[in-house]
């Protein structure tokens, strides 16, 4: 069936069979491996993308639900600000060492970008309870807590020399 | 997965007609069940009709004395509702503990009803409130409406449009939950109605159930300390590596009394 869709910003036609789901078609047709398959049970969240702008579990969405809809994946994050350079919530995983690992990341800084986009000035008691779809095997949840509190100062304060 | 067609219908109509006249097909609504089943090769459907393109479904509204929340109304959308925090501020906080952000921005009340997980947290509130569930043809009180495991009074291609909860005087919910899923290991749902009171329980039993000496004894006093004593039989009470039944009919007390207290805290 064909499918209209918003890709990290841009449209796209696709012709997709309908049990297709969108982790699926992210990796394998479309090669944005960025977002990761951990459980394939939508435990995990390494494949959270962001759909409409609300984080959601790409493992667990059909492709055929992508008709009409926006989707942003880790790769698309970058580019809202014209450059190469990281997106605030990127950056800030990277200064705070968000990350051991890795392999969560893709879908810890999706979950964050949404949740930062809610709620500009989130508690620490927020931040924990907006992560509980998405596990970190390394258990690192300390310095990913501590870089989305810094993420989302960044994302919300007025950017400078752009 | 195995394959299947995928069709999206613009009215409830629509939806009925695919619904009956396609052999094998399955209702989707927000899929955070029937996907995972799918997946796991426990359905087969032949064909998925999405309720998403019908926008009637996504409304919320008072009518009357009643809430009305559409069938695929998500439940970050009761979160999120000035409306519903403002005439049953307990949906809030029942929707806000249903599994994890991105269940709830996709998973939906319509398919949280439909589906009567024995451990959901929907079925409760549905019970206690007295809600009416409201289908293409006809409106089911929810005192007929759940009669087992996973199992409704709806009528095969019958489709919920909505769910009406009648606003009650005060209610509140108190989950155990269980820290992975966060599924209720036991849930119960207290509601005040004027003199009457109504007391469910959810993640407990084969399906939600009532606990009338509970709502006696809360008729008289509405305070934890009225039913502090009473004992529910483990009898019937499901065992699972969660917790067995002894466990849960103790919890159900509890959770019982806590869920008073936030009743008489307006939450």
């Amino acid at each position: 069936m064909i499918i209209n869709f918003t890709l990290n910003g841009r449209p796209r036609k696709m012709d997709v069979e309908p049990a297709t789901l969108v982790s699926e078609l992210l990796r394998e047709t479309l090669n944005l491996t960025g977002t990761h398959v951990g459980c394939d049970t939508s435990q995990c969240g390494a494949c959270t993308v962001l759909f409409n702008g609300d984080a959601v579990k790409s493992c667990t969405l059909l492709a055929p639900s992508l008709d009409g809809a926006a989707l942003t994946t880790i790769e698309g994050l970058s580019a809202t600000s014209g450059s190469n350079r990281l997106h605030p919530m990127q950056e800030a995983f990277h200064e705070n060492h968000g990350l051991q690992c890795g392999f969560c990341t893709p879908g810890m800084v999706m979950t964050a970008v949404a949740l930062a986009t809610r709620n500009p000035v989130p508690t620490e008691a927020e931040i924990r309870h907006g992560l509980e779809g998405n596990l970190c095997r390394c258990t690192g949840y300390q310095n990913i807590v501590a870089s989305i509190m810094a993420g989302a100062v960044a994302m919300n304060a007025p950017a400078i020399g752009e | 997965m195995k394959s299947f067609a995928f069709h999206s219908p613009e009215t409830v109509p629509d939806a009925f007609a695919l619904l009956n006249d396609v052999s094998e097909s399955k209702l989707l609504a927000g899929g955070m069940t029937l996907l995972p089943t799918i997946k796991q090769r426990l359905a087969e459907p032949a064909a998925l009709i999405d309720l998403a393109k019908i926008p009637q479904l996504s409304e919320i509204a008072v009518d009357e004395d009643a809430l009305v929340i559409g069938a695929m109304v998500r439940h970050v959308d009761v979160v999120t509702s000035a409306l519903v925090r403002s005439k049953v501020p307990m949906l809030v906080h029942l929707a806000s503990g249903i599994g994890d952000p991105a269940v709830r921005n996709r998973g939906t009340i319509g398919g949280s009803v439909a589906n009567n997980d024995p451990s959901a947290d929907y079925p409760a509130a549905v019970l206690a409130l007295d809600a009416i569930i409201v289908t293409d043809r006809r409106e089911i009180p929810a005192s007929t409406f759940f009669t087992g495991l996973f199992e409704t009074s709806l009528e095969p291609s019958e489709i919920i449009t909505s769910i009406r909860f009648p606003i009650p005087s005060t209610a509140g919910y108190a989950k155990f939950k269980s820290p992975a899923s966060r599924y209720a290991v036991v849930g119960v749902c207290v509601a005040k109605a004027g003199g009457s009171v109504r007391v469910a329980v959810t993640g407990s039993g084969p399906c939600v159930f009532r606990v009338p000496e509970m709502e006696t004894a809360l008729e008289t006093s509405f305070e934890p300390a009225a039913i502090a004593s009473i004992k529910i039989g483990a009898a019937g009470l499901n065992s699972d590596i969660h917790a067995d039944a002894e466990y849960r009919a103790h919890l159900i007390t509890v959770m019982a009394k806590k869920a008073v207290a936030a009743a008489i805290q307006g939450l």
